[in-house]
Order: structure tokens, then sequence, then C-alpha cells
């Protein structure tokens, strides 16, 4: 099974805005460009140093926080390797926004019935075999598609055979347990904004919550075996105060009174 | 039936209505761009920080007390009983209600029921309110059944009440701790001094000590309002009980964030920290110290007034951790638009008006004889 992905070579993104369109004009979105992810816009170049353009969209991260934290499923990482949305799943809780380590969902905010918005590889497109329409429209192939264990095979060998144009790190190979989409730059990356300066761990983020999540069977088993214990215990206690006392007084002795 | 008084109270409550009732509107019809702040780089804001994860805080008193008194077999705690899962019952509406204000699909709400998935914490904490909430309204069905003199349905849930009991602390052990466990999954995004693998535990030990300073403050404004309320000596008991959560919650606060190399940070000038010493200071630290005093311990005021740090002190840890936490890293900052406001504040105010009925109506308040005046501390015979 071959997971996709994308590669962004910074040092090759010329700024044009031609994926930002291709992406409008795939999505029915209105095609005045952004400057930042909307829920008009899934993917934006932006010029984050003089001359230097970076291209956002949706990492579709190998182990997903948005996946993991969806209450009703919503998100599905495809076997193809594209993080999908359902709107018809979505309840609009929006803990994917709160929880993205890269704050990718944007917000439906001003409708009535809003959804989340979000790049999702063309994954209808991709399942047919093409590309997305993002690089396939890019002119300088700044942007690539293709099988992800090739993409890093060519990024790596792109900052062998040029040491002295890229820094030594494939961004997106290990962030977060790894993400489809992958970046190569020619600026060490923390001075490109985000989400590279934003020190991410190795492990996908779903794990810290599942360390949580997998102790709820032992605290339902644990919980109610104790609690029935305890009250088992307490009215036995009880049972056995009433009936000395019943004793007691047969004896005509002089017992404490307990409570009536 | 005569005609209401105007009273200054009685305005207030029917400005805060109408407001109300105009943001509701307005959010039903616009979208929630149209009376919120949230934006999105900032997706949560009150109605999620307080509404839904300090709410469920709040009403934590129900499962304390009812583990008390049906697991425990405390029998002197029984008055109390009713009044907490009443407030339990009507603060999980709260939140229930209060959902319905945050989601943008607010009448998809039921999806988690059909369409699961277990890897989310969310999911996790919608399951235990849901089913929660049913325990708590067949605990409080019998004060109802009560009344209406429906004698056998209550007799079914007295010969159930146990097991449910049971049920509700597990539910609200779990739940209460996985509200915490929500922001498990952003730790680049919140501050550090809030952000510990112990959260769960935090926010489970905290809503115990909320729980407990809830029960207390509700009787000494029902006294002083309603004529109603509880032994004086019951709720030095929970003062007492109090006293331990809030030492050992401050231990293993000290302790983790030694652990995790950032105690120092609460020295820091930064807003965040400011934020946490306070929150930290009127949560446990005052409450703490003050209870140590026999006199404020003893008295019903003295009680009123550490609780009532106890309860702000944990709004404050709740909207915190929720909000300001997350503000730095979000390249934006919040502060809830007014309609945000008046929707909490109608919503909190029903809660109020709907345990006045109660409890002006049903059985709530047993075994404490009706004063005239309040606030009166009585001492009485079980």
């Amino acid at each position: 099974m071959a997971k996709m992905g994308i590669l962004i070579d910074t040092t090759k993104c010329i700024g044009c805005g031609a994926c930002e369109k291709a992406c409008k004009m795939r999505n029915g979105l209105p095609l005045d460009l952004e400057n930042n992810l909307s829920a008009t816009a899934y993917t934006v170049v932006q010029e984050r140093l003089p001359g230097t353009y970076v291209r956002r969209m949706c990492m579709h991260c190998q182990n997903p926080t948005c996946v993991s934290v969806c209450p009703v499923g919503a998100f599905t990482k495809t076997a193809a390797g594209p993080v999908t949305y359902d709107k018809n799943k979505c309840i609009g809780c929006r803990y994917c926004m709160y929880s993205c380590p890269f704050s990718v969902p944007k917000y439906q905010w001003d409708r009535v019935v809003p959804y989340i918005q979000k790049c999702y590889m063309c994954a209808d497109r991709v399942a047919e075999g093409s590309e997305p329409a993002c690089t396939a429209a890019c002119p300088t192939g700044a942007s690539i598609f293709g099988d992800r264990d090739q993409l890093i095979e060519e990024a790596q060998k792109r900052i062998k055979d040029n040491p002295h144009t890229y820094v030594d790190r494939l961004y997106g190979l290990e962030e977060v347990g790894g993400t489809s989409v992958l970046y190569l730059s020619n600026v060490p990356f923390e001075k490109l904004g985000e989400p590279f300066n934003i020190n991410l761990p190795d492990k996908p983020l779903p794990v810290y919550t599942w360390a949580a999540l997998e102790k709820v069977p032992t605290i339902v088993v644990v919980g109610g075996v104790v609690l029935t214990g305890i009250w088992w215990i307490t009215s036995r206690r009880d049972e056995v105060k009433k009936y000395e006392i019943k004793h007691k007084e047969q004896k005509k002795l002089t017992g404490k009174g307990d409570k009536p | 039936m005569e005609l209401p008084k105007v009273t200054f109270w009685r305005i207030v409550i029917a400005a805060i209505t109408m407001l109300g009732v105009y943001y509701t509107v307005l959010r039903y019809t616009k979208g929630l761009g149209a009376v919120t702040n949230l934006s999105n780089k900032y997706p949560w804001g009150l109605w999620v920080g307080f509404d839904v994860v300090t709410g469920v805080g709040l009403a934590a008193g129900a499962f304390i007390i009812a583990l008390t008194v049906y697991i425990f077999r405390i029998d002197e705690y029984k008055p109390i009983l009713r009044p907490a899962i009443l407030t339990g019952f009507l603060g999980y509406s709260l939140v229930a209600v209060g959902l319905l204000y945050d989601l943008g699909k607010w009448f998809d709400v039921w999806h988690p029921i059909v369409f699961w998935n277990p890897h989310s914490v969310m999911f996790e904490v919608a399951w235990c309110v849901m089913l929660y909430l049913t325990v708590l309204g067949l605990e409080f069905s019998t004060v109802v059944f009560e009344r209406l003199k429906l004698h056998r349905l209550n007799h079914l849930i007295h010969i159930l009440i146990i097991p449910l009991s049971i049920l509700g602390v597990i539910l609200s052990t779990l739940h209460q701790s996985s509200l915490g466990s929500l922001f498990l999954i952003v730790p680049t995004k919140l501050y550090a001094l809030w952000y510990s693998p112990y959260l769960p535990l935090f926010f489970f030990i905290s809503a115990v000590s909320v729980g407990l300073a809830m029960v207390t403050m509700e009787s000494f404004l029902s006294m002083r309002f309603l004529g109603k309320g509880i032994e004086l000596n019951l709720l030095n008991g929970l003062a007492r009980v109090n006293v331990l959560v809030m030492a050992f919650y401050l231990t293993i606060k000290i302790l983790d964030m030694a652990g995790r190399g950032v105690l120092g940070d609460i020295f820091s000038t930064r807003f965040e920290s400011i934020m946490f010493d306070i929150e930290t200071l009127v949560q446990v630290v005052i409450p703490f110290f003050l209870l140590l005093i026999p006199a404020v311990r003893t008295s019903a005021k003295g009680l009123f007034v550490t609780s009532l740090f106890v309860v702000i002190g944990f709004i404050m840890n709740r909207l915190d951790v929720a909000i300001t936490g997350v503000e730095a890293s979000s390249g934006t900052t919040y502060f809830p638009a007014f309609g945000e406001v008046m929707i909490s504040v109608f919503l909190v105010t029903m809660g109020f008006l709907a345990f006045a009925y109660a409890a002006k109506y049903l059985n709530v308040f047993v075994h404490v004889e009706e004063k005239e005046e309040g606030p009166v501390e009585i001492i009485h015979d079980v």
C-alpha cells in the first residue's frame, strides 16, 4: 500500500500562487488570494523571509491528532495518505482546531450550520491514481506529489547533493510521528516561523492522551469492585449493629441507643 | 394568585433573561461568529471553558455526597444528599444546554451515541456526561415521585439506588479526570505551569475540593434566602475533609512542577505565571490556611467565605487551563464578547432559579426546620 505524500522544496518556490488558485478552482472557493489558511483557503503561500516562500497546507500526519481527538470520528487517515473529513458526522466541537499541532483546521464562523474546512489532499483524485490540484499546478516543481518513501529518498538525495544549499533536515520526517507533507529549506527551519518554530515532539500526540484513556477499563473494573466491597462491608456493619441493639434490648441491658 | 412584587433582584433577573433570550436568538439565527469572539486562532472560549469544563467540576458535590451516604453509609450526611444531587442534576443539565450553544452543529449532539471513537477523550466525556446525567435524574426522581405520591416508582428507585450510586461515582471519577485529559493533547500549546501529564489527577482532586465547597456554599445561601439549610457541624466535617484534599492537591502540584523543572516559573513576571499564582493562592493556599483557624472553621460565615475562595479559584484554574494557558501559542488574544458572557450569566441564573423553585416546592432540605430569617446556625439532633 503506497502512502502518498507531498514534498515542498522552499528553495524552488517562487511565490507565484498557482497552487492556491488551482486549489480554489478545484474546490469552488472564492478566487481572491488570502494571507492565511482559512475556511476558504486550504493552502496559502507566505513570504516568510525576503524571497523565501513557505506553502502552508494540512500536513496529513501519519498518526493525526484530529483523527484521534474527534469524538465522532469525522476524520479519517486514508490508506493512501490523505486525512479526510466527513462533514455529516461532525458535531462542531472544534476540538480538532484546538489540538492540531499545526493549527490547520478552520471553521465557517459566519454560517448557521458551520463545517470544518481543510486540505484533504484531493483524496478523490489521489484515489483515482491522479495527483492533487496544487502539485499539478506548480510550475517549478517546488511541490511534488508521490510515494512518501520515495519522496524521502529524493529529499535526502537533494540534501546530500547540495549540502551548501539545504539545511540538513527534512521537516515532517519525524515530527509528531511523521507527516505526509515534507519540507526542505535552505535556512534553518526555526527562522521560517510557524509551524517550524514550534518544538514538536517526535512522539505522535495521540500517544499522550491514550496514556490516560487506556486506564479507563481498569478504573471501571477496580472502581466497581472496590465500591461494591465497601458498600458490602458498611451495610453488613449496620446489620450487625441493628442485631446487637435488638439483642441488648431483649436482655434488658442499657445499650447506647443508636440513631432511629 | 397575586402578582409578584417588583424587587431589585427580580429586575436584575428579568434583564438577564431578556438579554439571554436576545443573544440566544442571535446565536441560532446568525451563527457562532455573530455572538462570540471566537476565531480560527481561538476556537475555544468562555462556553467551553466555563459552561462545560468548569460547570462539570462545580457539580461534583453530588457524587461525593452520594458516595458518603450510600456507599460509606455515613448517615449524618443524609441531609446534604438531596441538595447536592439537585445541584448536580441542574449543573449537568446546564452543561448540556451550554454545549447546545457551543456546538456548531448542535442538532447533531447525539452523534457520539452512534459514531464511536474510543481514542477520543471527548468521546469518553460525552458518554460519561450523558450516562451520569441520567443517573442524577434517577437519583433525584425519588424526590419528585415522593411529592407526586408515586410510591411504586419511588420503591423502584430505592432498589436501584446502590448500583446507581456506584455507577455515578465511577462515571464521575472518569469524566472529572478526563476533562483534564482533554488538554494532554496540547503539550506545545499549553503553558508549562499548567501542562502536566498529571492533569487528569489534578482535575479530579480539584473537582472533589470544589464539590465540597459548593455544597457548603449552597447550603449557606439556601439558609439565607430560603430559610432552609444544613447543620453547621456537617459543613464543618466537609471543611475538614477539604483541608486534607487541598493539602494533597498542593503537594502533588508542587512535586509535579519540581519534577518537570518548571517550579521556578512561578516567580516569573509573565502574565501566565501571575495568573497561575493568583489561581493557586485563591483556590488552595488561602482557603487552606483559613480553615486552619478554629474560629473560621466553626462559623457558617467563615465556611462560606472559605468555600467562596475555593470556588472562585477553581473557576480561575479551569479558565486558565482552557483559555489563558493557550493564548501565547495562539498568536492572538481572546476576551469573551458581551453576548458570550450574557449567555453564560443567563444559564447560571436559570440554574439558580430552578434550584430555588425546586427547594420551594419539593422536599429538598429534609430534617431541617424552617426559620423566619437567616443566616442561622442550627444545631439540630438528627
